[in-house]
């Protein structure tokens, strides 16, 4: 046996164990760090391997803490109020409606502004606003836990595993659009069928419209700022400057906005950029390095098939999608990335449909069972297992199977 | 002492209401009944969200804030149209559990259909309001949200010769 690798291996389970139990409450980062540290020290993985791990992440943690930045800063400018607002002048009395308009919101949230905006920063807002037409909020909060992973596959910000992607595919910014726009509304429209059988006793056609004034004020300069970074993307892409730049330059802008209006603090913007957290991944990334190079590679690599057919994609997609509920999705992608990297976009791609559509199956798609003595643990009573895991049966296996063969035909529509 | 249980829910509870001031002897004490649910697929979602740190920024803390703000809202609501002396009680859990539990010891609960309100008929109660219905260790007054629908609506009949 590999000592390295059993080393390595250790480590990391000791990394995603900790980090989902979060022992004492420490931070992930706290034994993330020095298990990084530890594979370097007993020669699991060469100073200079792991120098070149970093340097090939900082970039993708920038442009990440760039995109958490102007999410938090689009929440204080009141622009997922206004949302909420929106919502329900569009949809008062008719729930079936404000599930539509959910999906929207939630679809557009997670595919712009990453699948952190909508669970943190979108969720309370939905029910908040579900509540107040008279709507049940169950449906709804369900349709943003949900979104924020199926939503997640448009654009290289919408997730990090994305960014991760992204970086290591080639694939330009606008050709990663391109390809993933067909799974994405796929993904979401098998989704929305699912949800409105799934949830019709909860969606009646229409309840009492409550009498309710709503305070109407467009949140402008965010939105401006958004759809400016949107197309700065594009832009950065097509003359060839990473569109990392943008973002920053999106939150930059929104940044000084709110400082001068006394909307937030340097120490606000710190928070959101969540320093801890993009340690987190570069010690995360080297630790599985390690792994990966020690022996896992070869292993996975008999498992993965080669090519880019419908069914080797198919069968990518899935073996990323279990990976993903084992271990969670973000280990996972930096598991498979290497392997598939190589191998054109096709397969980079179905490894992202995996790991992104892969989490709603199992209770938040991770360490399940750990994960969920947590979550049980901390409120007793409060949380449905059986139900999370039926809707995850039913919409998971359809919206990947569904996105893969959209994103085949994709392939061979665009070129890849 | 015995008491009437109303399980009021958002979007069908005034019908719920209504029927417990026509239904309700005066001398019976009146309980209003919510119960919220919706908080743990969200701490869920955050919890797969691997490395974020800061529990702060768990949205089920901030849904169960307002979950607790919405049903003091919705209850009280509930009072004031009940025009009587009441006590309101919230509970958090899965629904069906919760009001069959609430309801032990009442003379009667009252709840509304929450299925298929277009026609008469078993899918007019949801899995929720159908749970109860079969377990309730009470009378059970069973009241549509809206205007019942017509006897047109039932199944063909067809008789035996």
């Amino acid at each position: 046996v590999n000592v390295s690798f059993v080393v390595a291996a250790a480590l990391l389970v000791l990394v995603l164990g900790c980090a989902v139990a979060r022992p004492w409450g420490l931070p992930e980062v706290v034994f993330a760090a020095p298990a990084a540290a530890v594979v370097v020290l007993t020669g699991a993985i060469t100073l200079d391997d792991a120098v070149d791990e970093v340097t090939q992440l900082a970039p993708v943690i920038g442009f990440l803490g760039a995109i958490l930045v102007l999410a938090q800063l689009c929440d204080d400018e009141g622009l997922f109020h206004a949302c909420g607002v929106w919502l329900s002048l569009a949809t008062r009395g008719r729930p079936r409606r404000l599930l539509g308009g959910v999906f929207v919101t939630a679809a557009v949230t997670t595919a712009v502004l990453s699948l952190d905006a909508t669970v943190v920063l979108l969720t309370p807002v939905v029910f908040a606003t579900a509540t107040r037409v008279g709507a049940r909020p169950k449906p709804h909060v369900y349709a943003c836990t949900h979104l924020s992973n199926s939503a997640s596959l448009l654009l290289p910000v919408s997730n990090l595993t994305n960014l991760l992607a992204f970086a290591a595919s080639g694939v330009g910014f606008t050709m990663f659009a391109g390809l993933m726009a067909a799974p994405w509304l796929v993904a979401i429209a098998a989704e929305y069928v699912v949800f409105r059988w799934f949830f019709a006793a909860d969606l009646p056609r229409a309840t009492e419209a409550p009498p309710a004034d709503e305070h109407r004020e467009l949140p402008l300069f965010a939105l401006v700022t958004v759809v400016t970074t949107l197309a700065g993307f594009v832009l950065t892409a097509a003359v060839g400057i990473e569109p990392a730049w943008a973002a920053l330059a999106g939150a930059v802008a929104l940044a000084v906005h709110a400082l001068v209006r006394r909307r937030t603090t340097v120490k606000g913007i710190g928070g959101a950029l969540g320093l801890p957290f993009l340690v987190f991944v570069l010690a995360l990334g080297v630790v599985v390095r390690a792994v990966v190079d020690n022996g896992l590679g070869t292993a996975l690599g008999n498992v993965i098939p080669d090519g880019a057919g419908l069914f080797a994609l198919l069968a990518t997609a899935a073996v990323a999608a279990v990976l993903a509920n084992m271990i969670n999705n973000l280990p996972a992608v930096l598991v498979l990335l290497p392997l598939v990297a190589q191998a054109g976009p096709g397969p980079v791609l179905a490894v992202l449909l995996g790991v992104n559509l892969g989490p709603n199956l199992t209770y938040a798609g991770s360490l399940a069972t750990l994960l969920w003595r947590r979550v049980v643990h901390a409120h007793d009573h409060e949380v449905n297992l059986g139900e999370f895991t039926r809707l995850g049966l039913v919409t998971v296996p359809v919206g990947l199977v569904l996105a893969v063969v959209a994103l085949w035909g994709g392939l061979h529509v665009i070129g890849g | 002492m015995t008491m009437i249980v109303v399980w009021t829910v958002e979007g069908t509870w005034r019908a719920c209401v209504d029927a417990a001031r026509v239904h309700a002897p005066s001398a019976e004490e009146v309980e209003l009944l919510h119960v919220s649910d919706v908080s743990g697929p969200a701490r869920g979602a955050f919890a797969g969200l691997l490395g974020r740190g800061h529990p702060e920024h768990d949205p089920g803390a901030r849904l169960a804030d307002l979950a607790a703000t919405s049903a003091e809202e919705l209850l009280a609501a509930a009072a004031a149209r009940l025009a009587r002396p009441c006590t309101q009680t919230t509970r958090t859990g899965r629904p069906e559990r919760e009001v069959v539990a609430a309801a032990e010891h009442a003379s009667l609960l009252i709840l509304a259909r929450d299925g298929d309100q277009t026609r008469l008929g078993p899918k007019s109660l949801g899995h929720a309001t159908r749970f109860i219905v079969d377990h309730a260790p009470c009378p059970v007054l069973l009241v549509w949200p809206m205007p019942a629908p017509d006897l047109t609506t039932l199944p063909h009949h067809h008789p035996h010769h």
